[in-house]
């Protein structure tokens, strides 16, 4: 970082006019969630309606069943999405990073589309799709939905690893007798795995996420927590979603803080969320 | 030997994607040519009638509402995402990375969530009315939300990151001694900004361009949350058409004009990134 290219002596973009705007911008984008935050401790039962302090809309919140309920759904759907994505992204891009064949660019392509194509699209693509192969709308659903999405950011993330990882060892590995099998398990897994893991951390993060494509692949009974919160929104806004909020935000904060710290440990790639 | 190889460990996710991607898509396609059967069904008759009833004035003005508002929307992420980027970008290494790192943060808190936030901002209890009637400014609560201005807002609140990010990936590539060397030959700030910074960094507004427009030409959420039925997009009739009416080859059909729409858009970037390169 300490080249002369990187220098900035004449001090380029950094006027007080800038300086401003960027923190008022910054500002912009945190105030609300602070909002929320602060709005969770609040006595009124109007979720905006400020009515003082009170800790009981997070009691309320512990003991609501179909909240803990769809914590749970949406814990196993990311769950085996995160192991499904993660082993199809990661085959497809090693397929994709070592073979040269005639359709790589079209199949390469098409791994974009998913990411790119507008979610309400896709989902009720896969709603048809469901619906006309007799596919009960549930967790099952939900979840094929989660794993085809994931799939090209997992690629995206292992493949962008895999270009930074010199090939010839897995030549000089095949040379000294080794086979495929134990190829990948001692030359290239070591080497890409900060990338699987980092792409299966999207993935997980994607799937909790998710809201529009469970949306149109959900059926009764199978609410993840981001439907869940749809509801609360639509129907009956009470400062409970507020603590939800809060609680949900703290602990991804935390979550995905801890695994970022532990991955960029392993790798000296630089930030994670950056790459990504 | 090496085909087979590959043949073998791209099967599996290529086939997931085949039939949970392209296939969806291409009975989309099949639907939005077919009719409308009894109970919300489909009768496989070969007709245009989706299509044509798009254009129905009723329908067609929220193709152009949802194109207008996506437009708005990334001309205003555009016109203060670049100038943040470009502070970001030229700050010391040390700020740089928090910036950035504040930037990514509203990521981790869902979106939903995050377009509520509004609500409880601008709502007819929310804290602006809160305030301005207890400064007296107003003496009844206006209306903030539900209107054209909300979801223009939460879409720029949204996907503001989408631009800004991108922008400072294309900052950051640029060479910076140009700068200097457009200094020393006496150009003015504006002048090396307009023609030195701006064409160096056209990829990344293109990319942010696009990171824009498409999540928010087919937005379901935030018209949904912060709209009223006045300014509903072309995501929440497609909706509408598919969950409410049950006709899913009108619903359809929309869809594919919505898909339309973004390819015409991507190859448009795609066409553009290969010249540049």
């Amino acid at each position: 970082m300490a080249t002369s290219r990187n220098t900035n002596d004449l001090k380029f973009g950094q006027g007080k006019t800038l300086f401003v705007i960027t923190y008022l911008v910054l500002l912009f984008l945190h105030i609300p969630i602070l909002i929320l935050i602060i709005y969770s401790f609040n006595e009124s039962k109007f979720a905006s309606h400020w009515g003082g302090w009170s800790l009981k809309w997070y009691l309320k919140m512990i003991d609501d069943y179909s909240l803990w309920l769809s914590v749970r759904n949406t814990l196993k759907v990311a769950f085996v999405n995160t192991i499904a994505s993660t082993i199809l992204g990661t085959l497809a891009a090693i397929g994709l990073h070592k073979f040269n064949f005639k359709l790589k660019n079209l199949l390469t392509n098409i791994l974009y589309l998913p990411i790119i194509i507008p979610e309400i699209v896709m989902g009720l693509s896969l709603l048809i799709l469901f619906v006309l192969l007799n596919i009960s709308l549930g967790l099952v659903s939900v979840t094929i939905a989660h794993i085809t999405f994931s799939i090209s950011f997992v690629v995206l993330v292992v493949l962008a690893r895999l270009q930074s990882f010199d090939g010839t060892l897995e030549e000089a590995g095949a040379d000294l007798g080794a086979t495929p099998w134990q190829i990948f398990w001692k030359i290239t897994y070591p080497n890409i795995s900060s990338g699987i893991y980092a792409g299966a951390l999207l993935a997980f993060t994607l799937s909790v996420d998710d809201f529009l494509i469970s949306f149109f692949t959900t059926g009764p009974g199978s609410t993840t927590l981001p439907l869940k919160i749809y509801a609360m929104i639509k129907f009956g806004i009470t400062p409970e979603i507020n603590a939800v909020s809060t609680v949900l935000l703290i602990s991804t904060t935390i979550i995905l803080l801890l695994v970022s710290y532990f991955i960029n440990k392993g790798s000296k790639d630089g930030n994670l969320f950056l790459d990504v | 030997m090496k085909i087979r190889q590959h043949t073998k460990i791209l099967f599996l996710p290529y086939f997931w994607l085949f039939v949970f991607f392209i296939l969806p898509l291409l009975i989309m396609l099949v639907y939005s040519f077919s009719e409308r059967g009894s109970y919300g069904g489909v009768r496989y008759v070969f007709t245009l009638s989706n299509y044509i009833n798009s254009f129905d004035p009723l329908y067609f003005k929220l193709f152009i509402r949802s194109f207008w508002f996506a437009f708005i929307s990334t001309l205003i992420t555009l016109l203060i995402g670049y100038p943040i980027a470009y502070f970001i970008s030229t700050s010391s290494t040390k700020i740089k990375s928090i910036l950035i790192f504040l930037v990514i943060l509203p990521f981790w808190t869902n979106f939903l969530i995050r377009i509520f936030s509004w609500v409880v901002i601008l709502g007819r209890n929310g804290i602006v009315n809160d305030f301005l009637l207890w400064t007296g400014i107003i003496s009844s609560p206006l209306d903030l939300l539900y209107n054209d201005f909300s979801v223009i807002l939460g879409l720029v609140y949204g996907v503001l990151p989408y631009m800004i990010l991108p922008i400072i990936a294309s900052l950051d590539r640029m060479d910076k001694t140009l700068l200097e060397a457009s200094t020393d030959l006496g150009a003015n700030r504006f002048k090396t900004f307009y023609k030195i910074t701006l064409p160096l960094t056209m990829q990344g507004v293109v990319t942010g361009i696009v990171f824009v427009f498409i999540p928010s030409l087919g937005q379901f959420v935030v018209p949904d949350i912060l709209g009223g039925t006045s300014s509903y997009m072309i995501g929440n009739t497609i909706t509408n058409q598919f969950i409410t009416v049950r006709n899913w080859p009108f619903g359809s059909a929309m869809s594919m004009l919505l898909m339309l729409i973004v390819s015409i858009a991507i190859s448009y970037y795609i066409r553009y990134s290969e010249k540049k390169y």
